[in-house]
Parts: structure tokens; sequence; C-alpha cells
């Protein structure tokens, strides 16, 4: 059994992945971070890879990657920061998240070792194609033990998802409604909820995690009734905006979720 | 499957460029659209629309001109095919007809689009207005004020146009904010895009629906020349709808010989350039493996023109695969001697072309020609959008 689903067997529900991007507010604020959002609960953390045209995010993704890019951030400097993690955070699984560009000019393999040897768990890139990642990627994903993360959204066909469900040992990125990440939910409650309970009544061998729009207690609260969990990005990135400790600010906007 | 220059494999691939890497949540429309866009094509409906609308609305055949005193100059033959008389100024509206009549089919209600120089975005507007469709257009910031004109006129039309902010506020950025835009409205909306680019199957979409450019020149030159082939077709690539148009139906003709015309901008390799082909990688972008500009940790580059038509980091994947086989003559010219050829054309010929257009005019002292070939330039667009900046470098132009 792999880190992510331990995750997952240990608490059943309601865990909460925590995301935010590497380089962000700070170039070496991203392991003073990781370290912070677990000790404050997390259940998972993503890494986001920064990329300078970030397709499937809103704009405060799209600023703190402006922000990392600036301050240095690539996956040469990302992958030195990891060293060693697993000795800090030995448990929680770690994920990285980011766009197909900039893994490729890295070289896959070469990302995919690097990534295994610094502890990472799972990748999640929103512009692998789902053949694509079959006839070129799974061998090497395999071969280092990263589990792919793959998204659903409500027009994803049922086959489609059964398909994503046969190709990963993590669990199912549920996007709640249209959009990119960080906006608000503008769904009739009815709507969403018949697409959860959809996918629910599937019973698929993965666990589940909602993400998009999710960004405090309340709405995080509102996701777990439908999944095992849910994912929160953009406001951790906005509570860390005009801070001076980001660690605290991130470990504060946490145990505010969780409360 | 194999691939031919002129048709991409079944997931759109030329040679090692093209594919769809998009995110799940464009993935069913883009199927939809894949699954769709060849029967809907092919369909007798589909084309007699499509075809009475190239006549009596976009004002097709364009006219093949012979420039007998741009001729005299590079002693050669020259033909200017007149893509700038088309409705709207530019080959665009070429496309857009199309895929207006395409997204009819498939049930949509509400199209938005991309544009850099704002002739697509005019073309998209003005299709949106005779089909009676809401219309929103992503357009840089910085590509606002410098096409000042074409905003108004989309806004005429009745069209939205909304300022993409991020990057260098221009044309990648303003394609990005239009992809977000249709991750936001996956079910109501169909997604114009501009030029030869984008996931498979756009590039072929598009190419397809330019085409009728080269199918006409093949029909003008058999008249006037006796032969339907040319020595030469040269066209300017930002992202390469006006070329795909011109080479399309040349492709398979190894006598005919295709030149791609990049912007170089400030110079190839002074950090202010659109010119791909030279300066591009293999990478992503917009939903295509193409060349790209970027860093070396995969970061896109800011591309520099002073044509907002050809400021664009890629080029579509077919101009890659025509790059990397060397079917395509690729060739990069600065600002200035766009500037100039701006002016020669206007002086000897009573034309006065776009910026993007100018830079495929300024290669023709450098072809080669001998004084019994034949040259086609596709003049892709009418330079009454760029005024405001030809009244700016009057002083170098001439």
């Amino acid at each position: 059994m792999n880190r992510i689903q331990q995750a997952f067997q240990k608490k059943g529900k309601g865990l909460l992945n925590i995301y935010f991007t590497a380089g962000y507010p700070r170039l070496h604020d991203t392991v003073p971070l990781i370290q912070a959002v677990a000790a404050a609960g997390a259940d998972l953390i993503e890494i986001g890879m920064p990329f300078s045209d970030p397709l499937a995010d809103g704009p405060v993704i799209q600023a703190s990657s402006t922000v990392a890019l600036r301050n240095g951030m690539n996956l040469r400097v990302l992958f030195d920061q990891l060293q060693g993690i697993r000795e800090l955070v030995p448990d929680t699984p770690i994920l990285l998240m980011g766009y197909l560009n900039p893994v490729m000019q890295f070289g896959v393999e070469n990302f995919c070792r690097k990534a295994a040897a610094a502890g990472v768990d799972g990748v999640i890139l929103p512009d692998l194609p789902l053949d694509d990642y079959v006839q070129e990627y799974q061998e090497i994903f395999r071969r280092h033990s990263l589990r792919p993360v793959f998204l659903v959204t409500p027009q994803t066909a049922p086959a489609r998802i059964r398909r994503i469900d046969e190709l990963t040992d993590s669990f199912l990125y549920l996007v709640s409604g249209p959009g990119t990440t960080g906006g608000q939910n503008t769904q009739a409650e009815g709507v969403q909820e018949a697409y959860f309970q959809r996918i629910e009544d599937m019973q698929l061998r993965n666990p589940r995690l909602i993400g998009f729009g999710i960004s405090d207690k309340a709405s995080f609260r509102q996701a777990c009734r439908y999944a095992e969990g849910a994912i929160i990005g953009s406001a951790l990135i906005r509570a860390l905006e005009d801070t001076e400790d980001a660690p605290a600010a991130a470990q504060q906007f946490v145990r505010s979720v969780l409360a | 499957m194999s691939t031919t220059y002129q048709q991409p494999t079944e997931r759109g691939y030329y040679g090692q460029f093209g594919g769809a890497f998009i995110p799940e949540m464009l993935y069913p429309n883009v199927e939809e659209l894949r699954e769709n866009y060849l029967a809907i094509l092919a369909d007798p409906e589909f084309q007699q629309q499509y075809q009475l609308l190239l006549r009596d609305y976009v004002g097709r055949p364009t006219p093949l001109f012979e420039a007998k005193r741009l001729s005299a100059k590079y002693n050669t033959h020259i033909f200017l095919k007149r893509e700038d008389l088309c409705h709207t100024g530019a080959h665009k509206v070429n496309n857009t007809v199309g895929q207006i009549l395409l997204a009819k089919r498939l049930g949509k209600t509400r199209i938005i689009a991309e544009t850099g120089a704002g002739q697509h975005g005019v073309a998209t507007a003005t299709v949106c207005a005779l089909m009676g469709m809401q219309c929103i257009v992503y357009m840089g910031e910085v590509d606002m004020e410098r096409q000042k004109p074409n905003v108004y006129r989309m806004r005429l039309l009745g069209a939205e146009v909304r300022a993409a902010m991020s990057g260098s506020r221009t044309l990648k950025d303003a394609t990005n904010e239009a992809i977000r835009d249709w991750i936001s409205n996956p079910v109501d909306t169909h997604y114009i895009i501009g030029s030869v680019v984008g996931p498979h199957p756009y590039p072929d979409l598009v190419a397809r629906l330019q085409a009728v450019i080269s199918e006409e020149m093949r029909k003008q030159l058999l008249e006037k020349t006796g032969s339907e082939l040319p020595d030469y077709v040269v066209a300017c690539v930002g992202g390469g709808s006006n070329a795909a148009g011109a080479f399309y139906h040349f492709l398979e003709e190894p006598a005919v010989k295709l030149v791609a015309v990049e912007a170089a901008g400030h110079g190839i390799h002074s950090g202010h350039s659109a010119a791909t082909s030279v300066l591009g990688k293999p990478g992503i972008i917009h939903g295509s493996r193409t060349l790209l500009m970027q860093d070396e940790d995969g970061q896109i580059t800011e591309p520099y023109s002073i044509s907002a038509g050809l400021d664009y980091p890629g080029i579509g994947p077919l101009h890659a695969f025509l790059a990397d086989a060397g079917r395509a003559r690729f060739i990069s010219i600065e600002d200035e001697d766009a500037l100039k050829a701006v002016a020669e054309c206007s002086r000897l010929e009573g034309i006065i072309p776009a910026l993007e257009t100018a830079h495929a005019l300024a290669v023709l002292g450098q072809l080669g020609a001998g004084p019994d070939d034949v040259v086609v330039v596709n003049l892709s667009g009418r330079g009454d959008k760029d005024l405001e900046t030809y009244v700016k470098y009057a002083d170098s132009m001439l």
C-alpha cells in the first residue's frame, strides 16, 4: 500500500489536501510551508510547480506562479529543496502539480527519478492526455512508484471515469464544476449534488477528493459530504499574500478549515 | 496512418508535432469537435451555405493580381493574392464564416475568440453579428492599445472585448484567457480559434477552411500563366493560418517552393523577436506540441514583433513540421524591413498592406527567383488598422 492509500485508509473521511505554489511567497518558503501545513493537520500536500501559462488555473494561482518564477523557482531548485523532506514529514503524501512542458524539458525519466528520490508520491499534470500517459509515461511512472492523479469533471463520460479509475492507485480529483481554480461556485446545488452522487454510485476503486472553489471550513465540510475529502489551493495562497511569516499564516489557515 | 503534409494522423499529428494536450475540462468539447468536424465540413448543405457566404458576403474569389512594378523591380513575375479585399480586410473571415456555421450545427449559442492584431476578432464579431450570436473577444491589453481601430470595430459589431492582463498582454495571453473562458463555459460555447494552432482538430480545421486561398490560386494561375503551379508561394507566419491556406493545395507539389516569413522583431538574437522556427524548441503551447520559444526550464518566453498578428511564441504544428522536414523555407524579417516593404508596396502598386503581410513582401529580394519564375505572395491583409504605426514611423519607412 502506498503512502496516499495509507492516508485514506487511516482517516477514511474528511481528508484535507492543501495546495500551494513552490517558491511562493519567497523562494525558500517551500519546505517550511510543507512542515507547517502537515503540522496543522493537512492530510495530503500538493506542491505546485510554477508555469508561465497555467491554463487550468485562475488569477490567484497564476499570480503566485509568476512571483515564484521571478523568485527563481524551477524544477532543479525544487528537487534540491525537497531533499530530506521525508525526515521532516515522514507520512503525509506529497504530490507535485504542474504542466507538462516544464516536465518534458526537464526530461520525464529524470523528473520521475528525482521526484521518487525526494519521497514524492503522486503527480498531477492536467494537460497530459490519458492516451499519451498510457503510451509514453505509464511505464516510467510505474518504475519510479509514482501515482498519476487525473481530473474528472461533470462532463466526463462514465466509461472514461472507469478508465481513469483503472489507471491509478491514489485518488480521483473531482473538479466541482465548470471553471478554473479559485473560482466561485455558481452552480445550483442540486446539479452538483447529482454529479457527485453519480460518481459515488459508480463504486470506484479509488477514493475521491473534490477541488476547485473550496475555500473555507463551510465549503470544505460541504464537499466532504460527497467525497472522502477536498482540496484547497487558491484560498490558502490568498492567506499568504500579505504576510511576513508564511508558515504561520498557512498553519492558521489550515486550522481554521479543520476547526 | 502515415502523415502527409496536408493530412495529420487521426490523433492530430504532423510528424512529431500536434496532438491535443488539454485539461480534462476541455476534453468533451474538443472531442465533440473532433468527432464531428470532418462530417460537417463534407456535408453538402454545410458546403452550400459556406460557399454562398464566401461568395456573397466575403467577396470571393479574391483576385490574383499581377504586380507589374514590383515584378520589374525584382526582375521576376510577382502575383499578389488579394486576401486584403475580403470583407473585414483580411483572410481571417474565411475561417470564421466556416466555424460559425459549424458552431450552429453543434448547437452552440455563445462564441469566444482570441485576437492579436484584431483582424480575427473583427472577423469573428462580424459573423456573430450576421448569425445573431453572442460574441466575446479576448485581446491583450498591449494589442488593444496598438490596434485601437479594430477594438472600436469589434464593439460596433456588438462584441464584448475583454482585455487580457497577464504575461506580455499580447496574443499568447489572449489565447490563455479564451481557453480559460471555454473551461468555464463547457456546454454552450464554441471557441473560434483564429489560427492553425491549438489542440487537434483546430490546426486541421482552420487549415481546411483557409485552403480556399490556394484552391483559387491554382485556377487563377492556370488562367494567367498557363500552369496551376507557381515557382514560389510566400506568406507570413504568426500562428500561420494565411500561410496554411496559401500553401495547402501546393503542399504535395514538390516543384512549388514554399516560403514562410516570420517576424524577427529587433533582430533574431536581440531578445526581442518572434522568429519561432529559429528560436523555438519542441514544446507544448495552447494544447499543441510544436516549436515553441521557451527558456531552458520550459517556461514560455515573451515574443516581440512590431506586428501584433505575428507576436506569438509558437507556430502551428503543420508549420513546425514543414520547417523540420525542410518542406518550407523559413525566413525572418526585422521590424524596420517590414516597414520599408509597406512603403514599397504602397508606392509601387497602390496597395497599403498590413504590417503582418509586409513581412512576406520584404523577402522578395532574397528569394533567388529568376526572370521566368512565378512568385505568389499571399497579401493576407490591408493596412488600415496599422495607420497609426505607419504615421509614427513615417520617417524610417521611406
